[in-house]
């Protein structure tokens, strides 16, 4: 960025009439710049901060569960079938499975709602839509994603329980269960799929749309069979840059899928999330240095580790169908 | 030249033609189905502010505002979680608007193309993905314990800087990049430095922009339950809190009202959480209307 004031002086040619030059060519280095030099360090800095969030953030997780680790064997963490948390090491158990399982399920049932949705939403928006009902359509869709999680979780516990209970039944749909969590986490999910894929349909180039009428193509065929499988890498990377937000969710199943960890694979079964554990352990304030708090960071890094699997799947995704046009 | 046209048989027009129409419902059913997944959603989110409105309306009253949380549902009110929310976004802007704009300043004005300030940038897009909840956890650590702030209204502040930030550099980036080459150009011509020029041309014709994006980030911060309650937030203060007593216990208003819905009495549950849901909505679209206003009222144009 910086220029070189000092060429225009002494790129003159020394043969010209006129003024007599300076023998020495003009140089600003140095005198009002030693400022800036620390502004740009400042610059800098606030840019750095988000390498610091980052770096933080795996140091934190990775040293207390660590601690962790010296206790509970990673073993034991991965393949114990229960978790009892609360007990110290001799009486508790220490088995992520049922954590794991409570939030692979929610996350199951939010993509069986969100995808449909979202991708039904993408082609509409992308292909049918009139342009006026799409300025219209698009920010009603988006305002869902605004809508706070703590509200979200209000819904899904006190309508979308007492509607699934009065259709299956009170006595299979318990009170806090994993189907109406993962419902309305599947609601939430609904703009972040059908924003990123309607990109990735409306960057399909039109030219493959027209030749494909050209063949006598319907305006459904071209829809499937052309310009879906053209923008197909954006809609994975839609697809799992959704599911990455289902499993970091917390406050829709802490408020509704209940505090139970279980190995379960009824969706209207009590369970317990891996958030949920990190926000019903720090609740309790589990004392710091307590195996209960490490074991917060533990399943933490987990959580960490499974969402930036995730990302980076969902950019390199992203990167190959930014390069096919 | 005459060209002979193919013998049709009655049955053949008559199959084609049939052929045709159900062709046409076809199309005529891909698109309505299409329109209905549209419409869900839509219609789940008009379902959920009725719900919320006709549970709540009834409840809010000034002494729903004014009150401190009780033990009772009929005298609890969210005067705590309210200040404390109104604190938070205060220290929070304080925090994360300099630090986000200085951020996008540097990566779209200063920064060298090497292979550190690519990471950076694959870093901040990182970072959108990591789960709030994880976040409260580094601020446990960090702010709460490691720099001894305790569970206090700044460390709950500093949490959500950290969490927003990302966003605010984006949209920071994104109103920098919209400034013409030609105000860059004119002002390093008439000799001013780098810095002159961003700070006296660039910055103020990207500052709406930055606005936008950084009250549109605040919003989504004060609808945050999970990193303040990592952080510590408290369910039921009776006091109020102000951004200059920073170093106090803090109360938040999804923290409250996740507490009410905690509850098992219908009076929390039901009456009290939508009530102080209707009242974190109405600052949500106040701020909302905000940022509109923010990019309508200042944006300039070339």
């Amino acid at each position: 960025m910086h220029s070189e004031p000092q060429t225009s002086a002494a790129g003159m040619p020394a043969a010209a009439a006129g003024p007599e030059l300076p023998s020495q060519p003009l140089s600003l280095a140095g005198r009002t710049r030693r400022g800036e030099r620390v502004i740009l360090g400042l610059l800098w800095l606030c840019a750095a901060v988000s390498i610091f969030t980052t770096v933080g953030i795996v140091l934190v997780l990775f040293v207390d569960a660590s601690d962790f680790f010296r206790d509970v064997s990673i073993w034991k963490f991965f393949t114990d079938t229960a978790w009892r948390p609360f007990g110290g090491v001799e009486q508790g158990r220490f088995g992520v499975l049922p954590l794991v399982n409570g939030t692979l399920l929610v996350t199951a049932i939010a993509m069986m709602v969100a995808v449909p949705l979202g991708l039904g939403s993408a082609i509409y928006l992308s292909e049918y839509a009139a342009p006026r009902a799409r300025r219209v359509l698009k920010p009603v869709l988006e305002l869902l994603a605004g809508v706070p999680t703590v509200v979200l979780g209000y819904f899904a516990l006190t309508f979308m329980t007492p509607v699934l209970r009065a259709i299956f039944g009170t006595s299979t749909v318990q009170i806090f269960n994993a189907a109406s969590a993962g419902i309305v986490m599947g609601i939430m999910i609904v703009p972040t799929i059908a924003s990123l894929s309607e990109d990735a349909l409306s960057a399909v180039p039109q030219g493959l749309r027209e030749s494909a009428y050209g063949l006598g193509g319907t305006k459904r065929q071209v829809a499937i069979r052309v310009v879906t499988p053209a923008a197909l890498s954006g809609i994975v990377a839609a697809v799992i840059l959704g599911m990455g937000r289902a499993i970091g969710e917390t406050m829709i199943v802490a408020i509704a899928a209940g505090n139970l960890p279980k190995l379960t694979a009824n969706p209207f079964d009590q369970i317990q999330t891996m958030t949920a554990y990190i926000v019903q352990a720090v609740g309790g304030e589990a004392a710091r240095g307590s195996l209960t708090y490490e074991s917060i960071f533990a399943v933490g890094a987990l959580l960490f580790l499974m969402t930036f699997a995730l990302n980076v799947l969902a950019q390199r995704f992203v990167r190959r169908y930014r390069e096919v046009y | 030249m005459a060209v002979s046209t193919p013998r049709r048989t009655v049955h053949d027009t008559l199959a084609g033609l049939e052929r045709g129409r159900r062709r046409k419902l076809k199309e005529r059913a891909f698109a309505t189905v299409l329109f209905t997944l549209t419409a869900v959603a839509i219609l789940v989110l008009a379902l959920l502010v009725v719900d919320i409105v006709l549970d709540g309306f009834t409840r809010i009253n000034v002494d729903f505002l004014t009150r401190y949380a009780s033990r009772t549902a009929e005298n609890t009110g969210i005067r705590a979680g309210l200040t404390g929310t109104l604190s938070l976004m205060v220290l929070t802007a304080l925090v994360a608007f300099p630090v986000g704009v200085g951020a996008a300043i540097y990566l779209e004005e200063f920064a060298p193309d090497n292979r550190f300030t690519r990471l950076m940038e694959a870093n901040i897009s990182n970072l959108a993905g990591v789960p709030s909840v994880v976040y409260g956890l580094l601020g446990v650590a960090v702010f709460v314990y490691a720099l001894n702030l305790g569970r206090s209204l700044l460390a709950g502040a500093l949490t959500l800087a950290l969490l927003i930030l990302p966003v605010i550099i984006v949209a920071g980036r994104e109103s920098i990049r919209a400034v013409p080459l030609a105000i860059r150009d004119g002002g390093l011509a008439l000799g001013a430095t780098p810095w002159q020029v961003s700070y006296r041309q660039i910055l103020p014709s990207a500052l709406p922009g930055m606005l936008t994006g950084t009250i549109l980030a605040l919003s989504r911060a004060i609808g945050e339950t999970a990193p303040i309650l990592v952080v510590g937030a408290v369910f039921s203060r009776r006091a109020d809190n102000e951004p200059w007593y920073f170093m106090e216990a803090f109360a938040a208003l999804p923290v409250q009202i996740y507490n009410f819905v905690s509850r098992p009495q219908e009076g929390f549950k039901i009456d009290a959480a939508s009530a102080g849901i209707l009242v974190l909505m109405a600052v949500l679209l106040i701020m909302n209307s905000a940022a509109i206003v923010a990019r309508n009222r200042f944006s300039r144009r070339y």
